[in-house]
């Protein structure tokens, strides 16, 4: 009984055992769930076809846990999503025969660039004008896809330029998409910053008590800055990955509600949205878990327009679970027939 | 109005055990007792914050037992709390009515609230503008506004948890005026407060608790002051004065220099030396300027004049981490907001100081942390199942200790503790206060200590500064420590 | 200078600041308009700013009792096509008459703030998540129902949308406005004279006080979601009457809209401090620049977006500087 409880009370616990019974669901439901094909040296399977979706909303949450664990949050990823593909695509040009008009490195680079500035400005608001995260970066989620459509002129722009399209699918001779590496090259330098410097430590440290945090001695405004920043190179490094796979900017609709299904990953990954102790880990497998959902309700038949009716009771479910006062309900319950039993 | 046997638990903690109270209609009736006595909770008890577990209220010869303070108000039961709790963006008038308007056709009588607000401000001698919101008045402005909205809802009984900490002399005379005139009413006052002047001069019973228990009652007038602070401290006279006296008065060389010093509101023109090895004092009742000072030197905020120097250079510090890169760390007063980091390790807690020096970027490896909480844990007598226990849990007076270690861990020249002892049992109190004398003369570091205690003080400190209303009004050494002159000097007659 | 100081403190500290800066850039905006474009004098442009975001002002109406209590509510936009599209579902499959439909979606949106409020208060959840949750929910439904277009032709509705009463020589109004001006009076009359609409009041200063002082916080805040969840259906039914079909993208992030009104008009994010009418000028003030950039031509609508987030911008950082200017000015007695 001891040793379930603290199996149960683990913060991998809930993503995990939501991804397993995603998994065995799947397994009986949905035929050749976990068929891997190997085909002109790449690899094919809905298991892929997950990993590969699931790769910007593990970057995305990513950022999201940071801005998360110091008690604030980022609305405005969705829009900066947006924004960094317009930049790109508009960089290299919708030229019909095929050619960039700036190379793809600088394109890219440039996109990012653009969106840590709007972390910057993210930051700015937050931690010099003291504004609610909620309210500050609800600015940049109504200007950005403003901002985006401004830069591409109103239209989408289709990029014919065939290297932009590796971003989002597979580099020549790869048997796996691009995108799993990148993610795995930005979960691979978070877990560095996290056991080589004490980012986390400072972060959680503002998160969980910020004035006392400033009088030992953090720069507490500082550490809140750089986690926008963080969040805005995250969603920059999204966007680049989601016009690619469709190899145009979409200003009205990339990387719509996605700064939602990033909050969510990282809610169902055990950190608390009131900020303070994060578990990164969590947010990676909840990513993973939150994207698996969707293709698993696209495989029954659920629309895309359908499909926020079930994410909304997932919500619901795991801030019920976070909630104290539910826990004490449970427990009390528990306590109850525990006693009846004797 | 009596309470008995009034018992209340919390998880693990026994917050008040068989207390009784008795309130007569027309007294003013001290409640004290130190930090952690009971003194809150038994007034959440009264007023139905928190049930009761045991015992029984009664109020005129009838049983009550409110549930929530709405409860309490109709029994007759009114409360001001310490920090004043209105609402800001409300006008004077509508926080007096709010809940309870009066109403003219079934709506809000507007008119109606506004005279009646301001008769009944006259009557507490304070002519304001009723329409206007409540922020732009002070705090000693809003405390009567409070008291107002408490007495016009026919108390019987008005309970003033702490009405003056945070007024001045004149303020405070104002608000004892007004007590004195509701207690010609025949409303029974209880008095909550940890300035014993004001008891003496105010009330008429004194009712002490210690550690959830009662103590007893006792008539003011019959009870000799030291009598009532070994009943509040639960030690004897002769234990009080037994634990031998600092003699210790640090080098002749200067540490750091306040040259007039000021910032608004918090201090004005204030001098000082500090020499390396010295325990140096703050005495002054809260609000006198003595934190504030505190933060002034540690870079919490910015002195808006005057300059402060060490080893002959000006040095500005734009924020605490600045302080402490010259060596000056500064152990806050509130160790629930301003100290501990609720959710971390006791490790991590004692480590953030040192690693908030070194920067984000130098980590401190976990081998080296492990090393550096344990020696501390053990060189302060720190009591944890282990270093990984989140600080929370522990006891209040083991999270201060882990407070000073992480100041200790970053080796400061000066320490500055402020009520480092507050709240805290008396064993752990004297080990602080051993801890000062010792790093004083064995590493030389120089400390800046500041309590309420007056005694505390005088044993541990070589050089007294008084302060009163944010200014330094003396400075005190060698004999002229002693709890008469202290007190004389807070009270303004050296 | 010190007197100088002095006036300017009375002035930001004074409880209409803020509506008369809202009230200033209405009145520059109009003006502007006015000298640049003849059609700004026609009473009619005056008149179809109110037709055209009726719905809006009632919206805004909604999320400002939101506000007040400290609160937010991010479903408006989703809930309004929800109304819509199950008006147009009852009207076309079942035959139902129009005012028992009108009826069932009003208490539709009364138990939607409800069940939203109750999940806030009871479990102490973040308004933001729930009401993101709330606004996936009832968008999500919205295109179960149908996710196609179904067009209302009942004819209380179809005649109620055409509807022309003149206010103005050469300016009529729609019934949606008159819908949307009762509700805003109504609006600032509760807030102003009901002991509900001054406990919302208080429990934006202070929720502690408040429920110190024995206010009925928990069913205050409640009641305050109920309020927008409420005129977030009639909104919805306003705007049924505008687009008189039902359609999974109706209204979409209307929210914004209304939050941006909201605080344009002067509301308080933190809560406490808003003033209705002021609210109807931050519509007002919408209205205005998508009137410019149509009467422009050559401007894309994009650019409302962005000049919105602008202003709402604009209007934070102020209240940033007003609220600390504020707190200095208190510290200072």
């Amino acid at each position: 009984m001891e040793k379930l409880k603290k199996i149960t009370s683990n913060h991998l616990f809930l993503p995990l055992f939501a991804l397993c019974l995603l998994l065995v669901f799947n397994a009986f439901a949905t035929p050749g769930f976990f068929t891997i094909e190997f085909q002109n040296g790449q690899l094919f399977g809905r298991i892929i076809d997950i990993l590969n979706r699931a790769s910007i909303l593990v970057i995305l949450s990513m950022g999201m846990t940071f801005v998360i664990a110091t008690g604030g949050i980022d609305i405005s990823q969705g829009s900066v999503i947006a924004i960094s593909g317009a930049v790109c695509c508009y960089l290299i040009g919708g030229n019909g025969d095929g050619t960039a008009n700036m190379p793809l490195p600088v394109a890219c680079l440039v996109a990012v660039l653009v969106c840590a500035v709007c972390g910057v400005w993210n930051g700015f608001l937050v931690s010099k004008l003291k504004i609610q995260p909620m309210v500050a970066t609800l600015i940049l989620m109504t200007a950005g896809r403003g901002i985006a459509m401004l830069i591409t002129e109103g239209q989408n722009i289709t990029v014919y330029y065939k290297p932009f399209t590796y971003i989002g699918g597979s580099l020549p001779g790869s048997p796996l998409p691009t995108t799993i590496y990148i993610a795995a090259i930005m979960v691979l330098f978070v877990v560095f910053i996290q056991k080589k410097t004490s980012v986390g430590l400072f972060v959680q440290a503002v998160g969980i008590n910020s004035n006392a945090a400033r009088r030992t001695g953090l720069k507490v405004s500082a550490i809140i800055f750089m986690v926008y920043v963080f969040s805005g190179v995250c969603a920059g490094i999204a966007g680049l990955m989601e016009s690619s796979m469709i190899a145009a900017a979409d200003p009205n609709n990339a990387g719509l509600n996605m700064e939602m299904d990033a909050i969510l990953s990282v809610a169902l990954g055990g950190t608390l949205l009131s900020g303070g102790k994060f578990y990164v880990g969590g947010s990676i497998i909840g990513a993973i878990t939150i994207q698996t959902m969707t293709t698993t309700l696209y495989a029954l038949g659920v629309s895309s327009e359908q499909l926020p009716v079930y994410k909304a009771l997932v919500v619901i479910l795991i801030c019920l679970l976070q909630s104290e006062k539910f826990k004490n309900i449970l427990e009390k319950r528990a306590v109850e027939k525990a006693v009846k039993q004797g | 109005m009596t309470m008995r046997g009034i018992c209340k638990y919390f998880p693990g903690v026994r917050a008040l055990e068989k207390v009784d109270f008795t309130l007569r209609a027309g007294e003013v009736h001290a409640l004290v007792g130190e930090n952690g006595a009971g003194k809150s909770t038994l007034i959440k008890v009264l007023t139905g914050v928190y049930g009761k577990d045991a015992g029984e209220i009664t109020m005129e010869g009838k049983a009550i037992s409110p549930s929530s303070p709405l409860e309490a108000m109709k029994c007759g039961i009114s409360t001001v709390y310490q920090e004043v709790n209105l609402c800001p963006n409300l006008t004077v008038a509508e926080n007096i009515f709010i809940g309870r308007e009066p109403k003219k056709a079934g709506r809000i009588d507007w008119k109606t609230i506004n005279r009646r607000a301001a008769e009944l401000l006259a009557t507490l001698n304070l002519n304001i503008d009723v329409t206007k919101t409540l922020d732009s008045y002070s705090v000693a402005v809003q405390q009567m506004i409070a008291i107002a909205r408490a007495v016009d809802v026919d108390a019987k009984v008005l309970i003033l948890d702490e009405p003056t900490s945070s007024l001045d002399e004149e303020e405070t005379q104002r608000l004892f005026d007004v007590v004195r005139k509701l207690k010609a009413q025949g409303l029974g006052i209880v008095f909550v407060s940890h300035f014993l002047d004001q008891i003496y001069e105010l009330c008429d019973q004194v009712t002490v608790l210690r550690n959830g228990e009662l103590i007893g009652e006792y008539e003011v007038a019959a009870l000799p002051r030291v009598e009532l602070i070994s009943k509040m401290i639960g030690k004897e006279l002769g234990d009080i004065q037994s634990m031998g006296k600092n003699e210790n008065f640090g080098t002749d060389e200067i540490l750091i220099e306040a040259d007039g010093i000021s910032a608004f509101g918090r201090i004005q023109d204030f001098d000082l030396q500090i020499h390396k090895g010295e325990v140096v004092g703050f005495a002054g009742l809260l609000g006198s300027g003595r934190t504030e000072t505190a933060e002034l030197l540690s870079g919490v905020a910015k002195p808006e004049k005057g300059t402060l120097r060490m080893s002959g250079k000006d040095v500005h510090f734009a924020s605490p981490l600045d302080a402490m890169q010259h060596k000056i760390g500064f152990c806050p007063e509130d160790r629930k907001i301003q100290g501990i980091i609720g959710d971390l390790t006791v490790r991590e807690n004692i480590i953030i100081g040192l690693q908030a020096k070194k920067g984000m970027w130098n980590h401190i490896s976990m081998k080296e942390q492990e090393k550096i909480a344990d020696q501390y844990i053990k060189l302060l007598q720190i009591k944890v199942s282990s270093p990984e226990q989140l600080i929370r849990n522990l006891s209040g007076g083991n999270q201060q200790k882990a407070i000073i270690a992480r100041w200790l861990v970053t080796q400061p020249d000066l320490l500055i503790l402020d009520e480092p002892t507050r709240g805290i049992d008396i064993g752990t109190k004297t080990e602080i206060q051993k801890m000062v004398i010792q790093l004083a003369r064995e590493q030389h570091m120089s400390i800046i200590f500041i309590s309420s205690e007056i005694d505390e003080m005088t044993r541990t400190c070589t050089r007294l500064v008084v302060l009163r209303d944010r200014r330094k009004v003396a400075e005190l050494t060698g004999a002229d420590i002693n709890s008469d002159k202290v007190m004389s000097a807070i009270a303004g007659g050296v | 200078m010190k007197n100088l100081t002095g006036i300017k403190n009375r002035i930001v500290g004074s409880r209409y600041f803020s509506f008369g800066i809202t009230l200033t850039l209405f009145v520059v905006l109009y003006a502007v308009g006015m000298m640049n474009y003849r059609g700004f004098l026609k009473p009619q442009v005056f008149c179809n700013l109110l037709i055209d975001n009726a719905a809006l002002i009632i919206a805004t109406i909604g999320i400002t009792f939101v506000l007040l209590i400290g609160g937010i509510d991010i479903s408006i936009g989703s809930v309004v096509a929800l109304t819509c599209m199950t008006s147009a579902k009852l009207l076309a499959e079942t035959g139902m008459p129009a005012l028992l439909v009108i009826l069932l979606v009003l208490v539709m949106g009364c138990v939607f703030g409800l069940i939203q409020g109750w999940l806030i208060t009871e479990f102490n959840m973040q308004p933001f998540i729930v009401t993101l949750a709330g606004q996936f929910f009832a968008r999500g439904m919205t295109a179960i129902i149908s996710r196609d277009t179904i067009v209302i032709e009942d004819p209380l509705y179809t005649s109620l949308a055409s509807a022309r009463i003149y206010i103005l020589p050469g300016g009529f109004i729609s019934v949606g406005v008159i819908i949307a001006l009762a509700a805003l009076v109504i609006g600032t009359l509760v807030l102003k004279f009901t002991r509900f609409g001054r406990n919302i009041y208080a429990l934006g200063g202070n929720e502690t006080s408040a429920q110190l002082m024995g206010l009925p916080t928990k069913r205050t805040k409640i009641s305050a979601y109920v309020v927008c969840g409420f005129c977030s259906a009639l909104a919805g039914v306003v705007y049924s009457l505008i687009m008189l079909s039902g359609y999974p993208l109706h209204a979409v992030s209307m929210e914004m809209d209304a939050i941006a009104s909201s605080v344009i008009g002067g509301t308080l994010m933190t809560g406490g401090v808003a003033f209705l009418p002021g609210t109807l000028l931050g519509v007002m003030i919408q209205g205005i620049i998508q009137t410019f950039i149509t009467f422009q031509g050559t401007l894309s609508a994009w650019w409302t977006r962005i000049i919105i987030a602008l202003l709402l911008c604009l209007f934070i950082v102020i209240q940033a500087i007003v609220s600390r200017s504020r707190q200095r000015l208190n510290s200072e007695h």
